[in-house]
């Protein structure tokens, strides 16, 4: 018996992981790995280039440290001004749009502070402003947290003064959900992820459409030329295949609950 | 609650890789840290050197290491910019091993440092009596106390199988490379999943119930074989 | 193998720990014929005096010298301890123990074990833990373990102090045999039936301070000292 278990053991380290012939990592956003695109596009990938896309989920500001550092090949965010001095530092070889989606916001079903009716996303914020609802704000330095502050700004409102109502959480966006979903507190989303979400609760999508809640995705690639590890040859082949025909009929066909998320607008 | 135990029960096969590679992680992290821990507790034990007391106040000290804080220096040394990163370390496996090794070390080392001291009391007379060499002692008293450091081991283990955040930071949670239990219950909570991340949970505690129970079975077989 | 360590002799020894002399200084030297009972009430020094021969006490002035050098001398010694000391292992493995520490094989190592155990009354008991065992058969055992390697000289620190008159008498009779089988041993003790029952050579010792010594006869038949003398009636000596 004591045979058995050593046995067990060795499997256990045994057991073989089965790997495509290349890999390579990208960093991504968290909003855009809860949109659940990710699954429809890497598997696809594998098939169609034998590559193994290594995702590491975070926000778009670690997003752009992991490939200053080099510790990613690429790095697929969207956030225009840190992209733009990702590539001005020279740390990214140049910028590549792929696809947009949009911010939503989300609040109590009853709306306390009227944003639905809004005419526009500042005027949203302004409303839960006046009205001190409740609000849940990423507040991580990621992509969705710095839209959500130049909102703010667009607003003529200062997020750095707000009182108790204003929760920043420093977690991604599925953290954040959660903790709005248990507050019962307005949230700033990318659509993806609030239709992904799982413990919806009480909330429901109250205000979108303001086209400055479009959201832009880029992918940039780790400049070689300051880490010369970078596999260059798969992420120019892995933009290839992102801005290819396949990648906008599947990007486009793209749907939860029958709504698309994304426009594929590569050029 | 009876969809995650659904999950469990049909136990599909990327649940099965997880565990597999959370068990895979923990255990060699586990092997190296008792060949790192072991002797320096036994050595601790029958040496009286100049450091001596420091060294096991510093483990002390260490035994409430906050796992980030590790996760987070050994991050900084294993990326391509810090000064390991050319061994491209990062964001995998084995870095999440070296983590877990400088987490559980100081852990195992104190629990083992404890059962050695008091053994050591009880046959110093005797072994520096037989003139045994220093590598003997430590030797006796590592085979004499196993059962005991067979329990400091196991709470190395439970420490490292149940380890989320420096695994995540320097593993990355990268799905099918790097995800493990906990890292993947952290994935799934995020997504509202919580389903799923019960039933990860479940899994996590049985693993190491599981592991636990199969050690204690191996003690218990032998002091039915021999004593 | 026959290596000699005797004579002994202990010129000025003595050893203090915190500036306390706990022994000496002792001027000594020992033949080593038979067996030799070191004899004093509690805390005159017994213990301290065998450490010191043996080596485990530390010297802190005067000279132990073997007819060998030490480290010969202290290969072929054994000690045994007031309380028994066993490893927590089987009867077996504590007697296996000295013999695989010295490069023996397990086979060897075995074998001897068997036949020790059988010697000393413990060959029912070879499989069984060690730690379970009376006080009398552990202490048994530890001697068996002492002489398993066949040592030129064997200190025993009190050994039967703690048990019961049928574990004594028991021990007593392994001692005379190893003592036949040609061992030298040193033997503490306070008890005066028993060293009156086995010494052939005594050393009184009252105050960390050898106050007699020569063969067991005459010791008991006539002392020397008022100090002996008072010791052997049965009067309170400090």
């Amino acid at each position: 018996m004591k045979k058995t278990l050593i046995l067990t053991f060795l499997a256990v380290f045994a057991a073989g992981i089965a790997q495509a012939a290349d890999q390579m990592r990208m960093a991504v956003t968290t909003s855009f790995h809860n949109s659940g695109l990710a699954d429809v596009l890497l598997p696809e990938i594998t098939k169609d280039l034998d590559l193994e896309v290594q995702l590491l989920v975070v926000g778009t500001g670690q997003a752009i440290k992991l490939g200053e550092a080099g510790d990613v090949d690429a790095i697929l965010v969207h956030s225009r001004t840190a992209e733009d001095a990702f590539v001005d530092g020279g740390y990214g070889t140049h910028r590549r749009e792929i696809m947009y989606n949009d911010f939503v916001f989300i609040g109590p079903a009853d709306d306390p502070a009227a944003i639905a009716e809004a005419e526009t996303a500042a005027d949203a914020l302004q409303k839960i402003w006046s009205a001190s609802a409740a609000f849940v704000s990423r507040g991580d330095d990621s992509g969705t947290h710095k839209k959500e502050l130049s909102l703010w700004v667009d607003a003529g409102l200062d997020a750095d003064t707000f009182d108790a109502w204003y929760n920043a959480v420093g977690a991604g966006m599925g953290a954040a959900l959660n903790t709005a979903s248990g507050l019962n507190a307005y949230v700033l989303s990318d659509r993806a992820s609030w239709l992904n979400f799982g413990n919806k609760g009480d909330l429901a999508l109250l205000f979108a459409g303001d086209p400055v809640l479009f959201n832009q995705y880029a992918y940039l690639p780790v400049n070689p030329a300051r880490h010369d590890h970078v596999k260059t040859d798969l992420t120019a082949k892995l933009e290839e295949w992102l801005t290819s025909e396949r990648a906008q009929s599947l990007i486009d066909g793209y749907m939860i609950d029958g709504e698309t998320l994304f426009v594929f607008n590569a050029k | 609650m009876r969809h995650a135990f659904w999950l469990v029960v049909t136990f599909d096969a990327e649940l099965a890789e997880i565990a597999l590679r959370s068990l895979r992680v923990t255990l060699t992290a586990l092997v190296i840290a008792c060949l790192i821990a072991l002797p320096l507790a036994a050595m601790l034990a029958v040496r009286r050197f100049r450091w001596r007391r420091a060294t096991i106040a510093l483990l002390n000290a260490l035994m409430g290491l906050p796992p980030v804080v590790v996760g987070l220096i050994v991050y900084i040394f294993l990326s391509r910019s810090g000064p390991f990163g050319a061994l491209g370390l990062l964001f995998t496996p084995t870095a999440m091993i070296v983590a877990q090794v400088i987490i559980i070390v100081p852990l195992i080392a104190s629990i083992a440092h404890q059962s050695l001291r008091e053994l050591w009391a009880e046959y110093h007379d005797l072994l520096i009596s037989m003139n045994v060499t220093q590598v003997q002692k430590m030797r006796t008293l590592i085979w004499d106390a196993r059962r005991a450091l067979l329990t400091a081991a196991l709470a190395g283990f439970g420490r490292g199988i149940g380890e989320v955040g420096a695994i995540m930071i320097v593993g990355g949670n990268i799905d099918n490379a790097t995800r493990v239990l906990t890292t993947a219950i952290a994935l799934e909570t995020g997504k509202g999943e919580f389903a799923l991340a019960l039933a990860l949970g479940f899994v996590l505690i049985a693993l190491a119930l599981g592991v636990n129970l199969a050690i204690h079975w191996i003690g218990q077989t032998e002091r039915d074989s021999r004593w | 193998m026959v290596t000699e360590l005797f004579p002994v002799t202990l010129t000025g020894a003595e050893t203090s720990r915190r500036g306390k002399r706990l022994v000496g200084p002792v001027d000594l030297t020992l033949d080593g014929q038979g067996l030799c009972v070191v004899l004093g009430p509690n805390g005159s020094g017994k213990t301290t005096l065998l450490r010191l021969m043996h080596g485990t006490a530390r010297l802190t002035g005067g000279t132990v010298q073997w007819a060998c050098d030490t480290e010969t001398a202290r290969h072929h010694q054994a000690f045994v301890f007031q309380q028994p000391v066993v490893l927590r292992r089987t009867v077996e493995e504590n007697l296996t123990y000295p013999l695989r520490l010295r490069g023996a094989d397990r086979r060897t190592a075995r074998t001897a074990a068997r036949t020790w155990a059988e010697r000393v009354g413990l060959g029912a008991h070879l499989t069984r833990r060690a730690m379970v065992l009376s006080g009398g058969e552990q202490q048994k055992l530890a001697i068996a373990r002492a002489l398993i390697t066949d040592p030129a000289l064997v200190f025993l620190d009190e050994p039967t102090a703690s048990l019961d008159g049928r574990a004594m008498r028991e021990i007593e009779a392994i001692l005379l045999q190893a003592k036949a089988d040609g061992t030298r041993l040193i033997l503490s003790t306070h008890d005066m039936g028993q060293a009156r029952r086995i010494a052939d050579r005594v050393i009184f010792i009252l105050g960390g301070k050898v106050h007699e010594t020569g063969p067991a006869q005459g010791f008991f038949d006539a002392p020397q000292t008022p100090e002996a003398r008072a010791f052997l009636n049965g009067d309170i000596v400090e």
